[in-house]
């Protein structure tokens, strides 16, 4: 498994385009990817969940990456993470 | 004429004849279906036509009003792929034995609880895209395309609500203005007002009356009104306040977002003023780059007895966190000479502005200065606050302040609150701090000149004396000195210096300002971008 931890640096928080963008590409893995924000968690497959969590500015993240793909797929998302949220 | 009362979420005046937007909600009803797989096929169908639409609306948005608007198409798109909104209706299908119309309508109602539930404001009003997109779905269903409705020339669109497809689908060379009885500031509505820039009104005290169909109106977007059949004097003053501000906007568009930087890569820092939390969303607007004075007596003049340790810290923390860690300086209190308030109970004096007031009065009320510092520490983690302190005119003043500085930061630690280290600065606005500001540089790290007292006390001019208008002169060379001597003695200590008084904002000192080196300038929320274009203007 894989561990990302990131904190939110985009005054917007995660609003609905850079999540839907997320859930996008969390899709095009085969692992599963979990986020987790203060205890609560969510599929980043799922953009409606992912929604739910509300994420904002300052807020941390820690990102569990799991399966055949898990090396490729938590580069990837950091990238993503870092440029855009 | 008729007034209707709104709330504006975008500045801007229109003029225009208003068309009655109807929407026609589809009725559902339950029917027990026994084929649950040709009922889930439907769905299937459905839902596949539907993203079809969303794609081709995605690319008319796009070119329309832009990426950041379009996208709300994608994620529509990506909310009928869902893996838990499709499993909600097939299950609710197959379980219930429902037909798929009612499924969708269900299924769309819990999706939108769950956000309209949340407490952020933003996700609150993402309700109505699970919404807008499960009536995409019911559409296709029920085999039935909404009518165009009928735009003027020039529209102001009076409309219940408006759902992101809906607004999508308007001409918009048309529509000046939207007025909507329901959303909030995060709706559609307000999103999109402010993409294509004009005017719009929420939460409006009007019906929908087919009647206002194609009578003339006018929005003021500033005061939130709308103007059903305006008298010529309504007219008359709305289209001098239209001229203003297409004005003000086109500064605005041609300076937001841009460095303030001179021809020859000079930066200056471009804070704003304020005097309460309420101003913060003018510095927003006006793209201020901080705050460079925030003004903290509107605290104690806006209370009716000393303000407690917790108000203070609300207030300090809300400032801190909505400017996002872009740098926030507080001016501890700055009451007595022309700023009185009643339960100080100050005396009278012959010559208040050389009295009991500012620091002094801290320095002397212990108790009221070390309440402010532990607000102001308290809320200093959440954001970039520094401390400024008003009226100095000795070493010693300083080094007492410090020494106060560091009680409370040790009484703080004693009780486990955490705190960051704040840049502390002083304000330069009496001769004899311009003329020890060598020393001073050595306490503090960052001077800001409040040009206005500065200015009094150098020409002995009192400022609330009319008679002495004719010669109060803040271009005097006296005055223009001291501001050079003060940048020169920061710099050769290391710290940086700034402006916060009136001048300024002064256009004409401008480049003045930055051959002395200034490295900060604040002025009010209106001027920002007035200066910023002056200072990029400069060599």
């Amino acid at each position: 498994m894989k561990i990302i931890t990131y904190r939110i640096t985009d005054p917007n928080g995660m609003h609905a385009a850079p999540a839907a963008k997320l859930v996008n590409l969390a899709s095009t893995f085969q692992s599963s990817v979990i986020v987790n924000k203060n205890g609560r968690t969510a599929d980043l497959k799922k953009i409606v969940t992912l929604m739910h969590l509300a994420i904002k500015y300052g807020d941390e993240l820690t990102i569990s990456i799991e399966g055949i793909d898990e090396e490729e797929a938590a580069k990837t998302m950091e990238v993503f993470f870092k440029e855009n949220l | 004429m008729k007034v209707c009362m709104g709330t504006p979420v975008f500045g801007g005046v229109a003029f225009g004849t208003i068309s009655i937007y109807e929407q026609k909600e589809q009725q559902v009803k339950r029917v027990h279906i026994v084929d649950v797989e040709n009922e889930v096929n439907r769905f299937e169908v459905a839902q596949k036509e539907a993203i079809e639409q969303l794609k081709v609306l995605y690319e008319k948005a796009l070119v329309e009003v832009g990426e950041t608007h379009a996208q709300i198409f994608e994620v529509h798109q990506m909310m009928l792929e869902d893996l838990d909104y499709v499993e909600a209706i097939t299950n609710t299908i197959k379980e219930q034995k429902v037909n798929v119309e009612y499924a969708v309508a269900t299924t769309a109602d819990t999706f939108a609880n769950l956000f309209a539930s949340m407490d952020d404001a933003y996700m609150k009003e993402r309700a109505a895209d699970v919404k807008d997109v499960s009536e995409r779905v019911l559409t296709i269903l029920f085999g039935s395309a909404k009518s165009q409705n009928m735009l003027y020339e020039d529209t102001i669109l009076v409309a219940k609500d408006l759902a992101p497809s809906e607004t999508v689908q308007l001409d918009k060379e048309r529509v000046k203005a939207f007025v909507t009885m329901q959303g909030s500031t995060q709706s559609h509505t307000a999103i999109l007002a402010r993409t294509m820039n004009i005017p719009a009104l929420i939460n409006t005290e009007i019906e929908l009356l087919q009647e206002y169909d194609g009578v003339e109106a006018i929005v003021d977007g500033f005061e939130g009104k709308l103007y059903i059949n305006p008298d010529e004097e309504t007219k008359h003053s709305m289209s001098k306040k239209q001229e203003e501000d297409r004005k003000n906007k086109e500064l605005l568009l041609q300076q937001k977002g841009k460095e303030t930087v001179t021809k020859n890569g000079q930066r200056l820092k471009l804070y704003a003023n304020i005097s309460g939390v309420k101003d913060v969303a003018k510095v927003m607007q006006n793209d201020a780059e901080g705050i460079g004075l925030f003004r903290s007596e509107f605290l104690y003049l806006e209370s009716k007895g000393y303000p407690t340790e917790e108000e203070q810290f609300r207030a300090y923390k809300e400032v801190a966190e909505k400017m996002l860690g872009k740098q926030v300086i507080i001016r501890t209190l700055d009451i007595g000479a022309d700023k009185q308030i009643d339960y100080f109970e100050l005396e009278k004096e012959e010559n208040p502005a050389l009295g009991y007031r500012a620091i002094r009065i801290c320095l002397d009320r212990m108790e009221v200065f070390k309440t402010q510092l532990r607000a102001l520490y308290r809320a200093s983690r959440y954001g970039n606050i520094a401390i400024m302190f008003p009226m100095i005119i000795s070493v010693e003043e300083v080094v007492k302040i410090k020494g106060i500085i560091q009680e409370v930061k040790d009484e703080l630690t004693q009780e486990g609150i955490h705190y960051r280290d704040c840049e502390i600065g002083i304000m330069i606005e009496t001769p004899a701090a311009v003329m020890i500001s060598d020393l001073l540089a050595k306490e503090v790290d960052f001077f800001s000149v409040g040009t206005n007292d500065l200015t009094q006390y150098a020409l002995a001019i009192d400022r609330q004396n009319p008679k002495l208008d004719s010669i109060y002169n803040p271009h005097h060379e006296a005055v223009l000195r001291m501001l050079k001597i003060v940048a020169e003695n920061a710099h050769k200590a290391g710290i940086w210096c700034g402006i916060c008084g009136e001048l300024g904002a002064d256009l004409s000192l401008t480049e003045t300002f930055l051959s002395y080196g200034y490295d900060e300038l604040s002025v009010s929320p209106p001027m920002i971008l007035s200066v910023r274009k002056r200072v990029r203007e400069c060599e």
